[in-house]
């Protein structure tokens, strides 16, 4: 027995016709993820019981808080991207679920700023 | 009024317990445990930024052992996420969607979010050198 869905209901037909959209954010922002979610594991594995100024030196090397941005970018924009979903699933009373939705994108959008903005402020030497 | 045998909806106390349900469940569980992750995450960059002393505050929590037991649960639900996303993605190609596959690939990632967890830590606490 195949437990498969035709793709073309799970594509393109979600509510205000967005479903494509998300839906294909969604597995992108995830292959982003597989690989950075890699290297971040491991960095943190080779800083374990490091000082201050070797997790400083760490995030102001180019490449690394150039990563860590991709990181934070992709991390954030999949969470809000999975949350809604959830909240789309279980809150159907229509205020609530705007408000959820609104709450839920701008505490993310203020978290990936706030991580981004510790990232340059190290990068750019602050 | 002719009374039919409807059909009735899962009943979820009569179903008999299949891995690829529980691996449903705990693809959003994490999600969202992920989600708290990520203000941790926010939280230790924020404290780098803001200087050595409120980095050392921040280590000394996460570092503490209920710090560390939080850290752990982070951990398994990223492995796991991360194994069982790879799942989802194959799925996406179209491929794996017979239920002896779907069950085998489930129990993949169960030993592989178990295997991976602990090696992660193992690898961390060689690294430093003890507990
Ligand atoms: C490490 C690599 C990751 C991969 C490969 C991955 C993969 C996926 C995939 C394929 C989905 C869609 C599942 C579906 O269609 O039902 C998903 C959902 C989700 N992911 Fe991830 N993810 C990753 C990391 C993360 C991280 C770091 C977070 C949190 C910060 C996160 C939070 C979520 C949430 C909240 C959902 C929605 C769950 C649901 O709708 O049930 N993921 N992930």
């Amino acid at each position: 027995m195949s437990q498969r869905a035709p793709l073309a209901h799970a594509r393109g037909l979600g509510s205000a016709k967005e479903g494509a959209h998300h839906w294909w954010h969604q597995r992108l922002s995830a292959v982003a993820l597989v690989f950075l979610s890699i290297w971040f594991v491991v960095s943190l594995i080779s800083l374990t019981g490091a000082g201050y100024d070797q997790v400083y030196l760490w995030m102001a090397h180019p490449v690394v808080a150039g990563l860590l941005l991709l990181l934070v970018v992709f991390t954030f924009y999949h969470l809000k991207l999975g949350l809604q979903v959830v909240i789309e699933d279980y809150i159907h009373t229509e205020w609530l679920k705007v408000t959820s939705l609104v709450v839920m994108s701008g505490a993310c959008l203020v978290l990936g700023l706030a991580c981004a903005l510790s990232v340059v402020s190290i990068a750019f030497g602050g | 009024m002719v009374s039919q045998e409807r059909p009735l909806s899962p009943h979820l106390q009569v179903y008999r317990w299949q891995i690829t349900m529980t691996m449903s469940i705990l693809h959003r569980v994490t999600g969202v445990g992920l989600g708290l992750g990520a203000l941790l995450m926010t939280y230790w960059f924020v404290a780098i930024a803001s200087g050595p002393d409120d980095f050392a505050d921040a280590q000394d929590l996460i570092g503490s052992w209920l710090g560390r037991l939080v850290l752990f649960g982070f951990t398994i639900s990223l492995v796991f996420h991360f194994c069982n996303g790879i799942r989802h993605l194959f799925w996406d190609t179209g491929r794996g969607f017979d239920l002896p596959t779907m069950r085998a690939s489930g129990w993949t990632v169960a030993v592989m979010t178990v295997l991976g967890s602990i090696a992660i830590w193992v690898a961390g606490y060689a690294l430093r050198g003890g507990l």
